[in-house]
């Protein structure tokens, strides 16, 4: 079997998948301090790994900031950027994911031209079979959210893109959450917290 | 009552009290003077020792904390004196030596203005330090020295880097002293899992063929004994790596040897041939592993660490053991049966007595020529009975320093492994004089390394630090040229070097200085650097073409070492 992202290992002579690269997302919780996102970034850098998207902010435990990453690279390579970004002193946990252990959502703006939009009635109807929503129409322009998958943000955008009608187009990263049952950072807090007290 | 109000840099005086600070290595410049300034009242707790170098003083700080096991502490100026510690601060994180570096910063109003001497300390040393921070008013100062020792001892040591704005430096604050020793993101000593070591000591009691290696962390985590204890339990040879060389006495019967490129023939070619490799508090360097597609990979490998970031970086483990290796050598120990080994560690000699043969009698003992290396070494461990600390520099001197120096004492070397930094010697020997006072402390140095830093014999003078600089001199980059031999067809690209006299600097510097060019000469020599109070420059004129050998030529086999350069 080839992995089906990576493309790279139907070239290798000896099928090593060890050097097969994946799509990974990485959950980072740190200290609200300043200047670790440079540090965290730093770590991709050195290991000559490219961040792909970047979310942070403010996570549901008071005072923890979370960070999600995507990056292309191999199991080995994210297992050591995890275990080198959670050794930051003020990193409290990470951990990596594939696409099939976490609910993903990324969200998309278009800004069409409204007189091009008027003309081509095709342009309305890819915007519903996407489930996009207008959320503002002025004579000069229109502007369409989409929310969803990368993939269906991509597809969305090569449609209406060949309708001329783009006039500009932003992407957030992604943000997700986690299938487990278990809260890892609240347990750790826990577990931490008890040690403390010690 | 009202309380006492005090500036900041008064406060930074306190706060390195209570953390047990006694000797601070440092260089003073505009944007530090506050702290000086309230220095100057401190005198009789802070040793403050003057540098001729901003370089000096971190690795005076590093050589200060590996022989004592305490923090070494450096303080600086902002801008370039910051930056002159760079390589100090990167040689210490790649070597887990746990220091402190306070430098200045211009006030907090200038900052990101490109002010007078402003340089952005905290973003450009965060990748080589274990914590980096910016103190920006009096009322952290507190909080930040505290927190910047317990950051920097515990845990897997490593140094730690406070930028201290000027305007926190004169800032008036109520000082309140603090205790950092929890961080709720930052687990020093994780615990290890029983299963961990329940796993370990199954594959160790099924072992034939054990092999330990011996890491700098058994030095780190105070674990000397329960090595010991570990490895007669199990009767396994152990092999040492360079920082670890003083972690298990150099004629302990297991003790095998050094490990890595310039090693012992026996650990090395034995390290292809054990079934299980013990790894405790080491990081699997390139120096020690060689190829990694063929190092050991008939073996199981357990692995003891705190640093989990370790496990499988460069060596696949089948057993991670996470923890302090004082607790897990000792729950090891407990629970593992005694075996015996006799063949498995028979089967070392042999190739001891060949390395001894090709290599190790013939560089020692000399019948004729220049004086080598390596007899120098053999000759000054042995006057002072094995009880001296090694200091090197970087280069041949390290390696056959490295090879030749023996060891009785823990905590007994000092030198550059990961970082291979040139001129670490010469003031990382005058910190050990320093964190280890009633020790003879051993400086080998190439002509090479001792020029980088020669500034620091400024520093010995001044302080009467008494450090044995033995100068092993070949006109040449020694190691350097070695390589160019062996693999650049004898291009001698900027290797020979035009050197001074250094008897007239020794003399300049008011340090007693000889020169030995002949053999008989040398015994007599060495006694009277070793019976002279003080400082001391012992230049040896060793052959000028001399290669370090045995050697794994980089990225070959392990086992594939060469005994002779044909």
């Amino acid at each position: 079997m080839d992995c089906e992202t990576c493309g790279k290992c139907a070239n290798l002579k000896e099928k090593d998948f060890s050097k097969c690269e994946n799509f990974y997302t990485l959950l980072i919780y740190s200290e609200n301090t300043p200047g670790l996102l440079s540090q965290i970034s730093a770590i991709f850098t050195r290991r000559q790994v490219n961040i792909e998207s970047i979310n942070v902010c403010a996570s549901s435990t008071p005072g923890a900031h979370k960070y999600t990453i995507t990056c292309n690279c191999t199991e080995q390579m994210v297992q050591q950027l995890t275990k080198q970004i959670e050794k930051r002193i003020d990193v409290l946990q990470a951990h990596y994911y594939t696409d099939d252990e976490i609910f993903i959502i990324e969200t998309s703006l278009f800004k069409l031209s409204t007189p091009v939009l008027l003309k081509n009635e095709e342009i309305s109807k890819i915007v519903r079979k996407h489930s996009g929503r207008i959320i503002e129409v002025n004579p000069t322009y229109a502007i369409v959210e989409k929310t969803g998958r990368t993939k269906d943000i991509i597809e969305l955008y090569n449609s209406l893109n060949e309708t001329g009608a783009v006039l500009q187009f932003a992407r957030s990263g992604r943000i997700c959450t986690t299938q487990s049952t278990t809260e890892h950072l609240d347990v750790y807090l826990a577990k931490r917290e008890a040690e403390r007290n010690k | 009552m009202t309380k006492e109000t005090i500036t900041g840099a008064e406060a930074l005086m306190r706060s390195l009290e209570n953390e047990g600070v006694t000797t601070l290595f440092g260089y003073p410049g505009g944007s530090i003077m506050p702290v000086y300034d309230a220095l100057y009242d401190h005198t009789r707790t802070l040793n403050h020792i003057l540098v001729r170098h901003e370089q000096g003083a971190v690795h005076a700080a590093q050589g200060y904390a590996r022989v004592s096991g305490r923090v070494g502490c450096a303080i600086v100026t902002s801008g370039p004196g910051a930056t002159n510690t760079i390589t100090g601060i990167a040689d210490a994180m790649i070597d887990s030596t746990p220091m402190v570096v306070i430098c200045g910063q211009v006030g907090t109003a200038m900052l990101g203005t490109d002010a007078f001497q402003e340089v952005d300390v905290v973003n450009v040393t965060s990748p080589i330090t274990k914590w980096s921070y910016q103190i920006r008013r009096a009322e952290d100062v507190a909080w930040a020295v505290s927190r910047a020792f317990y950051i920097a001892k515990s845990g897997r040591p490593g140094p730690v880097v406070l930028d201290f704005a000027k305007n926190a430096q004169t800032g008036k604050v109520e000082f309140q002293p603090a205790k950092v020793d929890f961080i709720r993101s930052y687990d020093p000593t994780p615990q290890p899992t029983a299963e961990s070591i329940e796993q370990a000591v199954e594959l160790i009691n099924k072992s034939e063929r054990p092999l330990v290696l011996v890491g700098q962390g058994v030095e780190l985590g105070n674990a000397r004994d329960e090595l010991c204890t570990f490895i007669e339990k199990i009767n396994a040879p152990a092999g040492c790596t360079f920082l670890g060389m003083s972690a298990l006495p150099t004629d302990h019967p297991l003790n095998v040897g050094r490990l890595g490129m310039h090693g012992n023939y026996a650990p090395n070619v034995m390290t292809n041939k054990c079934d299980l490799l013990i790894a405790v508090g080491m990081r699997f360097d390139d120096r020690v592993t060689g190829n990694l597609n063929t190092y050991a990979k008939q073996a199981k490998v357990i692995h003891l660490d705190i640093d989990p970031s370790e496990f499988n970086k460069n060596v696949k483990v089948d057993v991670a053991v996470l923890g302090d290796c004082k607790q897990t050598l000792a729950a090891i120990t407990e629970k593992v049966g005694n075996a015996c080994h006799k063949e498995w560690i028979e089967g070392f000699k042999p190739y001891a007595e060949m390395e001894y043969t090709k290599v190790i009698d013939k560089a020692i003992h000399p019948k004729k020529g220049p004086i080598l290396m390596a007899e120098v070494i053999n000759k000054v461990t042995e006057a002072t009975n094995n009880e001296g600390v090694l200091v090197t520099d970087v280069g041949q001197n390290q390696m056959f320093g490295c090879r030749y120096f023996k060891f009785t004492k823990g905590r007994s070397v000092v030198t550059s492994g990961g970082c291979g930094t040139m001129g670490f010697g010469l003031p990382a020997a005058i910190g050990a004089t320093f964190g280890a006072p009633e020790r003879t402390i051993c400086l080998f140095v190439g002509d090479g390394g001792l020029q980088m830093t020669i500034q620091e014999l400024g520093t010995i003078m001044e302080q009467k630090a008494p450090v044995k600089i033995i100068l092993l001199n070949n006109n040449f980059l020694g190691n350097v040229r070695q390589w160019q031999e062996m693999f650049f067809n004898h291009r001698y690209s900027f290797t020979p070097m035009m050197n001074p006299d250094y008897e007239l600097i020794s003399k300049a510097y008011d340090i007693p200085c000889e020169t030995v060019v002949e053999r008989e000469n040398l015994d007599a020599a060495i006694q009277r650097m070793l019976s002279t109070d003080g400082p001391y420059l012992l230049q040896c004129a060793v052959l000028e073409e001399d290669n370090i050998l045995p050697m794994t030529p980089p990225g070959a086999n392990v086992d594939e070492m060469l005994l002779e350069i044909k």
